[in-house]
């Protein structure tokens, strides 16, 4: 556990709700609600999950973007949590954050070389006479033209300001990048290029990746290791071909089976979730997905379900689930109920 | 082309702030009524710099034997109670109103613009405090709140303009406020911020230049109420104190003679009237064109 880079334990994001004339909080939306992993340098960590299940939450929690309400953000040895305002702003530069919309994530208003001049100057990470260098260094990285430095956003296309983003970030020599749904904004043939980008970056520098994203395709291509979120729990985290070869938790098992095949005759069982996402403001007790579980009972409505390893084989070490009847369901002891 | 561009960087695109006023300009063009108000207001400037230099005499030069002369050839707009030419006092008194205009805008749009950003950006109860301070002075309706305060500062030029100047503060205040709150949530302030950067960086340098709009709509359209309200002080005779050629106070002078010479008081009002209305529409004008939903 020392090894990772990145130590996450026990991080809680409640969002008060308001109500009444003196703003009483009323609720809490528990966007992420007590989870605990690492990441190892040099690795990418992915996050999945459906629209609201906490992915992008976490990520802006551990770069300090939004408080998060408790818990430990350990980096390189360094509680982030427990730094001022002043020391977490030096910090930064070994974080950085690459967003979803590549159309929001830059200011209009500024050129190219402003927006790198701009995040060398803040680090204050290369002596200004040799910042030109790096800038062209980085639009060169990152596949753009020098004859770009002093074009305006709107000047690019989606796949391009991307890029542009990806460059903002390592302008500074970041060692972890949360990667927030990146390419989820791009058309395929964009989003691979991206990724393959990603990658040879990441060899290059000796990068670490969370990589936040609902596209499976996507995960399955870059992950190293893959977390599963369901209502701002870990459902399952483990080795990438461990989960999706062997997924153990029932919702891990849906979610893979709604991966489309390219193939139009090929049979497979999809197993389709009846209802909708409970609310995040008053979640199920016990275990979160038993309102949607085929295979639930009234222990999974009453005790919380535990990250654990069977320690079965095909449960590669590291793979670890909260389900109670991980068991059961794999010898076929438990049959799903539909109703 | 392609030739010439190979190892220079190209030719400097347009910046974007460029390119924003040329469609702004385009779309304002079309509307003639904001083009009369804009062109009106360019003549106003010219009017209140040169042309105190064409008018003959002083503003206050008094002529006991020429008194509430009508309109004439030598007195265009005819003369007032004390025989002082009514229409080289109008010409002196356009800086005067521009002066008046500009200044209380100036002080309500920088201390309004201030709060705004403050409140906006950090949120919680910075926010609340300072946004019942302005629902308190919003509360108040416009010339009393500018009456209450000069009549605590006493009468003068200068007090007229800090009291308008501070009746224009919670507008400015709650539009930027509302503008911040957009701009804030937008990806490129979390990108800023992730990268370090400071508060004050983060508030001057990206989130105050993209909210610009706003605030110049606003300042057009207070320059025509900071006007009408310095006027109104000025009639009541808190503003500015005679002799000085304020409009305000013209016409509250000529309010005596309204029936046996009302050219005293008309000349004035028709002043106050114009420069009013020139404001007003091209600060409509100007809403429109910088509103990106209408073409």
């Amino acid at each position: 556990m020392t090894t990772n880079l990145l130590q996450v334990n026990n991080l809680k994001q409640y969002f008060p709700i308001k109500g009444g004339i003196f703003g009483r909080r009323v609720n809490d939306v528990k966007a992420v609600d007590d989870i605990t992993f690492g990441v190892r340098e040099g690795e990418t960590l992915s996050i999945v999950g459906e629209s609201g299940c906490g992915k992008s939450t976490t990520g802006r929690a551990i770069l300090r973007l939004d408080e998060p309400t408790s818990g430990e953000v350990t980096f390189n040895g360094e509680d982030l949590l427990s730094l001022s305002k002043g020391e977490m702003r030096k910090r930064r530069k070994d974080l950085q954050i690459i967003f979803q919309d590549p159309y929001a994530s830059i200011n209009p208003r500024q050129t190219v070389r402003q927006v790198l001049n701009e995040a060398m100057a803040i680090q204050n990470v290369v002596p200004k006479e040799k910042r030109l260098d790096r800038m062209m260094e980085l639009m060169k990285t990152v596949g753009l033209g020098p004859h770009q430095l002093d074009r305006f956003p709107h000047e690019f296309s989606g796949g391009q300001r991307q890029r542009i983003g990806i460059a903002r970030a390592l302008a500074v020599d970041p060692k972890l990048i949360v990667c927030d749904e990146s390419v989820s904004a791009l058309d395929v043939s964009i989003q691979a290029q991206v990724l393959n980008l990603l990658k040879k970056l990441q060899k290059e520098f000796n990068l670490t990746y969370l990589f936040i994203s609902h596209d499976l395709g996507v995960v399955r291509h870059i992950s190293d290791r893959v977390m599963v979120m369901y209502l701002g729990k870990i459902v399952e985290i483990g080795d990438k071909k461990s989960v999706f070869d062997n997924p153990k938790h029932p919702y891990t098992k849906t979610l893979l089976s709604a991966i489309p095949v390219p193939d139009p005759n090929a049979k497979r069982d999809q197993i389709v979730l009846k209802g909708d996402v409970p609310s995040p403001i008053d979640p199920p007790t016990g275990c979160r997905f038993h309102t949607r579980c085929p295979f639930a009972t009234d222990k999974c409505k009453n005790e919380v379900p535990e990250l654990r390893n069977t320690g079965a084989d095909m449960m590669k070490e590291g793979h670890n689930a909260a389900c109670h009847y991980i068991e059961e369901i794999e010898s076929g002891e438990m049959k799903p109920k539909y109703t | 082309m392609a030739e010439t561009t190979v190892n220079k960087p190209a030719a400097k695109p347009p910046s974007p702030t460029i390119e924003n006023l040329k469609t702004i300009f385009k779309k304002l063009r079309k509307n003639k009524a904001a083009m009369v108000g804009g062109y009106l207001i360019i003549f106003f400037v010219i009017v209140a710099i040169f042309g105190p230099l064409f008018t003959t005499g002083s503003p206050s030069a008094i002529d006991p034997t020429n008194r509430m002369a009508p309109p004439s050839a030598d007195n265009w707009f005819g003369t007032d109670h004390q025989g002082r030419d009514i229409f080289t006092r109008i010409i002196h008194g356009m800086s005067i109103t521009l002066y008046i205009g500009f200044s209380s805008v100036l002080i309500g749009a920088i201390v309004g613009v201030f709060i705004g950003l403050v409140s906006g950006y950090y949120g919680k109860k910075v926010d609340a405090i300072l946004m019942r301070c302005m629902d308190v002075l919003l509360a108040f309706p416009g010339i009393l709140l500018a009456l209450a305060i000069v009549s605590v500062l006493g009468g003068s030029l200068q007090n007229v303009i800090i009291a308008v100047g501070i009746f224009s503060v919670p507008m400015f205040a709650r539009i930027v406020r509302g503008s911040v709150l957009a701009v804030r949530k937008l990806e490129y302030v979390d990108a800023v911020r992730a990268l370090g950067a400071s508060d004050t960086r983060i508030i001057f340098r990206h989130v105050l230049p993209n909210i610009m709009s706003p605030i110049i709509v606003q300042a057009t359209l207070r320059m025509a109420t900071a006007i009408l309200t310095a006027s109104g002080l000025s009639f009541l005779g808190l503003g500015a104190q005679p002799p000085t050629p304020e409009w305000g106070a013209m016409l509250s002078a000529g309010r005596n003679y309204m029936w046996d010479s009302p050219h005293i008081a008309l000349f004035p009002g028709l002043a106050i009237v114009i420069v009013v209305l020139a404001f007003n529409i091209f600060g409509d004008g100007l809403r429109d064109a910088l509103d990106p939903k209408t073409k």
